[in-house]
């Protein structure tokens, strides 16, 4: 029985095999271009999420073709390939995406914390880089032990530092957060348990009192919680939560009387997408971003121009256009041109390996005036990365739901550097013995 | 004319009872073992190892152990994503706590574990049927997911609980490149494949197919309801929890509880009813039609029709696609597609002469 | 005491919103004997078609009479396309059967209206009453008096159309015995068809209610995990089961995870109902309201 089993599926795989065949072979045929894999997910619970990030990078890539003609006279390619968020399908999206084009997949974003870890050994076997932009594997900041990984521009443990000076800021000074007491209300996974070490720390130091409370997938169903917030009376409450869990999170306070004021979300609470649901109920709700909402800067007003105006945007609802979400995927998209254009400029105007992709990711340098001239001033923060530090700035901005937009409160805030830093060497240093890796010697990388 | 098995007489015992009795079979295993071991290692590319065939292995593992459970003994499960969680997260805390654990005897450590808490959770199967069963299951999925999440010490305290499966390596040899970790998985997959084939077909098999059909007669007739429940729940969970080993330590590498989520099980559950309630080979043609068709799909969607339809379109083109399929598969073979070849089977048996 | 007595209150508030997803699997498993598992992706397509209308700019009405429309000629469609070709399978065929359909459901709905997350509003604030509040220091929502309102109509109603109708009385001659019904010239397609469209009137009922107290995203589909304990609790076949089970699962659930859940880390409400009906179960198989079935050999 069980031989005519393996026969027939194998011939079923010679089949598809040879279909993918020459979908490889087609994309060989051309040169001069940069191919870029996108593992994007538009299905499903996470589906508002994908085509808002995925439709603002693309977005970015087609503009940018348009306008520039490619980077450096590269053209930028690319293909999707859907992953429904699951680990096991985003492992196949990696393997396919990874030989096409005429070098292979330049970057691998997978925009999701379990594709990440699935991947994580894979990518430095296969000398892809990887790019995690506020979400995936926090110690990997650490780039003597993570070479091929760069959770850029600000991590999960920097956020949570910010949240707590940004609470000081309100009470009037992070000294006044002796004897507060804040709740954090996070969703019971890998995700939610992220903040709770650097939370912990970070109530030792200040002297406030950190009460969490997790709340279980999908955290469509908060009663307990918040009666147990209404016991607790917190001065602030710190919402990580994911997805419906958010929206939940607004009304259940609202249904408890707990001012929404006082609540302050991480960046993935802090869309449209999570206030608009709850209705009035998010009104005055703060949440975390690395970058901000709006059309209004000349990035945004140039992919109108060049993309939407012709009809090729990937957009299908317009109104989204300048949303949390997409504004994010335009981030993804800034970051993955300035990595090719810093990379051409040590490797000539050519398409680019992932070796020499992940040179340019670890020499990136976004300054203000850099800013500037991308048209992304405020947009997003300023970005360094080097070979020891593969996280940049961590800066965090704020930004308060009016009851129809996200309204910025706050300036770029600094994340505590230090702390965030050294729990970033201690556990990539854990993670280097177990996986017996020796780390690099940063000064003699060129 | 090829397929027949007039003339081939049994004259002992042991050939009447052997795995496979007709000689067509077992060259054609034998074949199929040769290509299996030798040409696919050197034909498929590393895409196709690592993200197919390995995967299906897996897969087909796990189908296998629930097949066991509700194809044999006929109780129905909805948890066997969580006993892979435990496969997964017991094997990886054998390999970091023993000092050196062979990891064979860490993957068996895993299967043990899963057992242990698929007996624990088989319990309620002797009070409760059907249904109800399944939806008592769900406590087993959920309460064990929560567990590895909330309890540091299965993750060895990492910071967001997730574990980093530790290097293969058999006197040794490290199982690193695709191939190796093709073979290995194969020769697992093999070995549990045809230990599961020679229990169905022992007194253990028939004691689950009697409780299957009807408990009470089987109780009638000497059976001991109790201990044929646990077993198969027991039997069941090993096999699912050596799947979800090497699921962590063949295949993915890093896991996370959430990654066995009720979604894996009931891709699982997916695969045996497509496949064969009831039928070895059944698990293995579930699995590849489950783990392939979503892929397949996605490569002709992306391949054709990314430029005309809008992504979200054809992206939810797959999911309906995808749903309707398998829908259309229960309507013309409820049986699965090891009905189908069993049909095939029949048909070879007269051809070419109909009659 | 006081503090008790409003988790209490607030566990059986929202265990009324447990039992209105748990309602449309009893009607469709009394009637054809199917566990449909695609009841929480169809309360998730309700409450999208309904927004869909209304963003299109139906007024409220208007809008609920058409997403209804839509949840009937789904109901029918699924009738004659999967239910019909599969009589007589084994019901953990038609189980996945309905997995399948959940599929369909699921990516319909999304191709059609869109990923986006949506709002809802019915007018009925989610606000502690304030004269409760006042004199007792308890907080009980108005939303949530006016969910149990809703449940405690629909029952009604449901009760009073199984009990007093022709289609009704046919449909629990259906329910008791499938060929003694078709024996005495019950038109059995017909009726599920009628039970389809039911379960699809409150699929529709519970999306409003859980899309207005949540907003209207994917996620609505996991409403039906929550209902699932609820339905083993109070019995596959039982309406007033689905309701009290809906009560209990609640009510304890929520004592349980404040009470309970910081002995144990907390986040406990994903497992908490199913051990406990588990438990129950271990009492008493058939369930609250189940109907008891003897074995013979």
């Amino acid at each position: 029985m069980k031989t005519k089993t393996l026969s027939k599926t194998l011939v079923g795989s010679v089949i598809v095999g040879g279909l993918l065949a020459t979908a490889v072979a087609d994309a060989f045929a051309q040169a001069k271009e940069q191919f870029i894999g996108l593992p994007s997910y538009r299905v499903g619970a996470y589906a508002a999420g994908g085509s808002g990030v995925f439709g603002g990078w693309i977005d970015y890539m087609a503009m940018i073709n348009e306008r520039d003609g490619g980077v450096g006279g590269v053209k930028l390619t690319w293909e999707e390939c859907e992953t429904e968020y699951n680990n096991a399908r985003g492992v196949e999206c990696y393997e396919r995406l990874k030989k096409k084009g005429s070098t292979g997949n330049s970057v691998f974003q997978p925009v999701s914390t379990g594709i990440t870890y699935s991947v994580l050994d894979k990518v430095v076997a296969d000398k892809i880089p990887m790019v995690t932009i506020g979400y995936g594997r926090t110690d990997a900041a650490d780039g003597r032990v993570f070479p091929w990984v760069f959770p850029m521009i600000t991590t999960y443990w920097s956020q949570a530092t910010t949240m707590v000076k940004y609470i000081g800021s309100k009470e009037g000074g992070i000294d006044k957060l002796k004897g507060k007491k804040i709740v954090y209300l996070y969703h019971d996974s890998a995700f939610g348990k992220e903040g709770l070490s650097v939370l912990e720390k970070q109530s030792q130091k200040h002297g406030f009192s950190f009460v969490p409370l997790p709340v279980a997938h999908p955290g469509n169903e908060q009663q307990s919680q918040w009666l147990k917030i209404r016991q607790e009376k917190p001065d602030w409450v710190i919402l990580w939560g994911w997805g419906v869990m958010n929206p939940t999170a607004l009304k259940a306070a609202a249904k408890t009387g707990y001012p929404r004021e006082k609540m302050v979300g991480v960046w993935w609470s802090g869309a449209e997408e999570d206030a608009i649901p709850a209705g009035d109920a998010s009104k005055g709700f703060t949440a975390a971003g690395f970058n901000v909402a709006g059309p209004n800067y000349p990035v945004i007003k140039a992919i109108q121009d060049k993309v939407y105006k012709q009809n090729k945007g990937n957009m299908e609802d317009k109104s989204r256009i300048g949303s949390v979400y997409y504004n994010r995927g335009v981030v993804h998209g800034i970051i993955t041109v300035e990595a090719i254009r810093t990379a051409q400029g040590k490797y000539g105007k050519r398409p680019l390996s992932g070796e020499e992709m992940r040179w340019g990711f670890e020499h990136i340098d976004i300054d203000a005036k850099r800013l500037k001239e991308l048209g992304a001033e405020g947009f997003m923060p300023n970005l360094k990365i080097t070979c020891a530090d593969h996280e940049g700035s961590g800066l965090v901005k704020y930004q308060q739901w009016d009851g129809k937009q996200w309204k910025i409160v706050s300036d770029w805030i600094e994340p505590d550097r230090e702390m965030v830093r050294g729990m970033i060497e201690e556990s990539a240093a854990k993670y280097a013995k177990e996986k017996g890796i020796t780390p690099r010697d940063c000064s003699k990388e060129g | 004319m090829l397929y027949r098995e007039a003339g081939q007489f049994k004259t002992s015992y042991a050939a009447d009872q052997q795995i496979f009795p007709i000689r067509q079979d077992r060259i054609g295993i034998l074949i199929i073992l040769a290509i299996a071991f030798f040409a696919v290692p050197m034909l498929f590319s590393e895409y196709w190892l690592k993200a197919i065939l390995i995967p299906f292995l897996i897969f087909s593992l796990a189908a296998l152990g629930l097949n066991i459970l509700t194809g044999y003994a006929g109780q129905l499960s909805l948890g066997s994503a969580a006993f892979m969680a435990v496969g997964a997260f017991a094997s990886y805390n054998f390999m970091l706590r023993v000092d050196g654990m062979p990891i064979l005897l860490a993957f068996i450590g895993g299967g043990l574990a899963a057992a242990a808490v698929g007996i624990a959770f088989g319990l309620p199967s002797l009070r409760i049927k059907g249904f109800y069963l399944a939806v008592a299951t769900l406590a087993a999925q959920f309460f064990i997911v929560w567990l590895l999440t909330k309890v540091g010490w299965f993750s060895n305290y990492s910071s967001s609980g997730v574990i980093t499966a530790q290097d293969m390596e058999i006197l040794g040899y490290r199982f690193v490149t695709p191939e190796a970790k093709y073979l290995l998985v194969l020769a697992i997959v093999v070995v549990l494949a045809l230990l599961a084939k020679n229990m169905v077909r022992s007194s253990v098999g028939r004691a689950w197919m009697a409780v299957r059909d009807m408990d009470v007669a089987a109780e009638v007739i000497g059976i001991r309801i109790m201990h044929t429940k646990l077993l198969a729940f027991a039997v069941s969970s090993f096999y699912c929890g050596v799947a979800g080993a090497l699921y962590a330590f063949a295949y993915i590498g890093t896991v996370e509880p959430e990654g066995f989520s009720l979604d894996l099980s009931f891709k699982i559950l997916f695969m045996i009813i497509i496949g064969g309630v009831g039928s070895i080979s059944g698990a293995f043609l579930g699995a590849a039609f489950i783990v392939l068709l979503p892929i397949a799909l996605d490569v002709i969607v992306q391949q054709w029709l990314a430029g005309v339809l809008p992504p979200s379109v054809s992206s939810n083109l797959q999911l309906i696609v995808f749903g309707g399929l398998i829908i259309f598969f229960l309507i013309v073979e409820p049986h699965g597609l090891a009905r189908l070849w069993q049909i095939g089977k029949e048909k070879l048996r007269l051809w070419p002469f109909p009659h | 005491m006081q503090f008790f007595i409003e988790v209490l209150l607030g566990g059986l508030l929202s265990g009324v919103m447990y039992s209105f997803v748990a309602l449309g699997f009893v009607l469709i498993y009394k009637a054809s004997g199917v566990f449909n598992f695609a009841q929480g992706a169809m309360v998730f397509a309700a409450a999208l078609t309904f927004v869909g209308f209304q963003e299109m700019g139906l007024p409220f009405p208007a809008a609920l009479l058409a997403a209804f429309a839509v949840m009937v000629v789904l109901g029918i469609v699924t009738e004659r396309v999967v239910l019909r070709p599969l009589v007589n399978q084994p019901p953990i065929t038609l189980f996945m059967a309905t997995i399948g359909l959940t599929y369909v459901i699921e990516g319909l709905a999304q191709g059609v209206w869109g990923a986006n997350v949506r709002g809802l509003e019915l007018g009925i604030e989610d606000v502690p009453v304030q004269w409760l509040m006042d004199s007792t220091g308890i907080g009980v929502s108005t939303f949530d008096l006016f969910g149990a309102g809703v449940a405690a109509l629909l029952v009604t109603l449901l009760a009073l159309f199984f009990q007093y109708t022709r289609i009704g009385r046919a449909l629990r001659a259906v329910a008791d015995d499938h060929q003694a019904a078709l024996s005495i010239g019950i038109p059995l397609q017909t009726i599920w068809r009628i039970v389809w469209a039911v379960a699809g009137f409150v699929a529709l009922v519970a999306g409003l209610i859980w899309g207005a107290r949540n907003g209207v995203s994917f996620s609505l589909t996991f409403t039906a995990l929550k209902a699932l304990p609820v339905l083993i609790l109070g019995g596959f076949t039982s309406i007033p089961g689905a309701i009290v089970g809906g009560l209990i699962i609640g009510s304890t659930e929520k004592l349980a995870e404040v009470y309970l859940g910081e002995y144990v880390g907390g986040g406990i409400d994903s497992w908490f109902p199913y051990v406990m009906a588990l438990a129950f179960l271990l009492v008493r198989p058939e369930g609250l309201f189940g109907e008891k079935h003897i074995d013979r050999v």
